[in-house]
């Protein structure tokens, strides 16, 4: 009964919001002020002729460092909760391996996925994508060659240094940017460049870079584990 | 139009899974709709009648043709975020099923309220 009670407490408080808010925002026609500055002035600010990474890793960068350590936490978790479950272990399980036309394939699309995660996030102040996307691009690689050769494992070791030197970049640019004249964190202290060239806007480049790796490596981590879950995780270990 | 009706219609689908079923796999499907929904709400929300991208790819482009880039800049970060949630919560969902045996949140006792 009670539960009744607050699960239409719940849903009217929703539709209502949403009502309000359909009423408020007509499709198509508003734009905030604050993105309308953006447009007009983030180029002559940023450099970057993509203003949605200008926005993400520049005006709204502190932010996006707040993004990325959500993201080391719940990766933290899945490896931490996996590792309580390591303790009650279960006899192997028997994995059907898998068929020919995907181990060969794997082999020869991996590269392409890297390259193509790797132009990503280069990127990413020209063309729609960036860090994030990129990482995501290449860690949907990993899962793909742990699918097609159950046994692979790659070195947590190698994992978290890459995720931990990406961090420490994003880090340290920003604090480089305190310690100038001008003084404020993730301050853009390089020339801007040429717009639409691939060295332009500053450190931007640099921060979507780092990002792409950490969020490759975390994404990747998160696939090791739960493929470890299944495979790894029988009498030996 | 279409996004709002489309959006609304994801985050109403993911709410009926979240609340109506009892399967916690169908649970966390509900969840990851209604997450969906809410990204295409906030980006569809940015949109202006003929807008194009809001990158200068080329010179010239007047800045007030484009759309909106705060709700894709802020649905971008949400995407991955969304999907390192989800990770954890399966792996929550995996250890419920290990200590108890059943994913039926009837049957889990220290869910019940």
């Amino acid at each position: 009964m009670i539960r009744k009670i607050v699960y239409s407490i719940f849903l009217a408080t929703i539709v209502l919001a949403l009502v309000m808010f359909f009423a408020a925002y007509p499709f198509g026609k508003n734009k905030m002020t604050v993105g309308e500055y953006y447009l007009n002035n983030g180029v002559a600010q940023t450099g970057a002729s993509n203003i949605v990474t200008s926005v993400v890793v520049d005006y709204r960068g502190f932010d996006t460092l707040g993004e990325v350590s959500v993201l080391f936490g719940a990766a933290a978790g899945v490896a931490i909760l996996f590792f309580v479950l390591a303790e009650n272990r279960r006899e192997r399980k028997n994995i059907t391996s898998p068929n020919f036309v995907v181990k060969v394939g794997s082999r020869i699309i991996f590269p392409f996925i890297l390259l193509f995660g790797t132009y990503i996030f280069i990127h990413g102040h020209l063309t729609p994508g960036g860090g994030f996307q990129g990482g995501s691009i290449i860690a949907s690689g990993f899962l793909l060659l742990y699918l097609a050769y159950p046994g692979t494992r790659v070195s947590r070791k190698k994992l978290s240094a890459v995720e931990g030197l990406a961090g420490l970049t994003f880090v340290l640019l920003g604090l480089y940017g305190l310690m100038l004249p001008e003084s404020s964190f993730l301050f853009n202290f390089l020339p801007k460049g040429q717009l639409n060239a691939l060295l332009s806007a500053g450190i931007l480049p640099i921060i979507y870079i780092a990002i792409g790796f950490k969020v490759a490596a975390e994404f990747a981590g998160i696939v090791d584990d739960m493929m470890c879950e299944v495979i790894c995780r029988g009498g030996e270990k | 139009m279409i996004y709002y009706l489309g959006s609304f219609l994801l985050i109403a689908i993911g709410l009926y899974a979240i609340i109506i079923k009892k399967n916690l796999i169908k649970i966390l499907i509900g969840l990851n709709l209604a997450a969906s929904g809410v990204n295409l709400l906030i980006v569809s929300i940015g949109y202006i009648k003929n807008g194009t991208a809001p990158i200068f790819s080329k010179i010239g482009i007047n800045p007030s043709a484009m759309v909106d880039p705060i709700p894709q800049a802020l649905t971008l970060t949400a995407i991955v975020i969304d999907a390192s949630e989800l990770a954890l919560a399966v792996a929550f969902v995996v250890l419920l099923y290990r200590h108890y045996g059943t994913l039926d949140i009837k049957k889990i006792r220290s869910l019940k309220w």
